[in-house]
């Protein structure tokens, strides 16, 4: 009786701990996610400004708002190219979680780690298949989309 | 104080479609992969019926960085290039606007996949 008792309390105390460990949990996963995709962008933005600042044109080059934005993505996606490639990027996303899959660098990371992964597997199969496991399905319904709205914007103007 | 503002609101809008992404890993049975592709094709539509643009004048890079602002690139590119060139545009805008950083990705991972030591392929 009494063990019967204690069993029932140690399994409603296990699914309670469990429920409150699922809890505490999403709620750190979010806030890491929310943290550190919010300082990759601030980084981003920062670039930009920079780029399109008085002191960028004067002495170096005077981007329009278009073509700063483009040097923008090009140099986000080389940093999480580079801190993939020294093997940094794979250490933030244990933490960051979506903080660090969602942002351009992310996009970048999932082209340049299967391609180091599996070189073992040769460099026509392996890395340059591989290298589009995850921008493959990527490109493919965001160009296959991009399409369907180019044609509706077409037949409307 | 106006560039604290814009600064803060870049943070908040890049933060919260990543903790939104978060939310749907931990709670639904998505792969990362799948939300990838959710992100882009959503940002093509949000973009499309004109709602992106408005969260890009909100939050700059914040919406521009994440995938989501991958798709509306897409979307954007597209419609340009119809403007200026008709039917064939609907082919080329998109993946013209996005090439940038595509290209650098792809020639990256090349290069670096042969300087790097091959890792142990432990998942």
């Amino acid at each position: 009786m009494s063990g019967n008792l204690d069993r029932l309390t140690e399994k409603q105390y296990s699914t309670m701990a469990a429920s409150k460990e699922g809890k505490s949990k999403l709620w750190k996963d979010c806030l890491m996610a929310f943290l550190i995709g919010g300082l990759i962008c601030l980084i981003a933005q920062g670039i930009k400004d920079f780029l399109l600042s008085g002191f960028f044109a004067e002495n170096v080059y005077a981007f329009d708002e278009e073509g700063a934005a483009a040097i923008t993505t090009l140099i986000m996606v080389f940093l999480g190219a580079f801190l993939t490639a020294i093997n940094v990027y794979d250490n933030i996303g244990r933490i960051a979680g979506a903080g660090s899959i969602v942002p351009i660098t992310g996009f970048a990371n999932s082209i340049v780690s299967p391609a180091m992964e599996f070189r073992s597997e040769g460099h026509i199969l392996g890395v340059g298949a591989q290298m589009f496991i995850v921008a493959g399905p990527v490109l493919v319904y965001g160009t296959s989309a991009a399409v369907l709205v180019g044609l509706i914007y077409f037949l409307l103007h | 104080m106006d560039g604290l503002v814009k600064y803060l609101l870049v943070f908040l809008v890049g933060g919260t479609l990543c903790a939104i992404a978060q939310i749907l890993l931990d709670k639904t049975k998505l792969t990362s992969a799948r939300i990838l592709v959710i992100y882009v094709v959503s940002g093509v539509f949000l973009s499309a019926v004109g709602l992106y643009s408005k969260l890009v004048a909100i939050g700059g890079c914040g919406a521009t960085i994440p995938l989501l602002g991958f798709g509306h690139s897409l979307c954007q590119g597209v419609f340009k290039a119809v403007d200026e060139m008709g039917f064939r545009g609907i082919f080329t805008g998109g993946l013209g606007a996005v090439a940038t950083g595509i290209v650098m990705a792809v020639v990256f991972g090349l290069i670096a996949s042969f300087v790097s030591k091959p890792k142990s392929k432990v998942k």
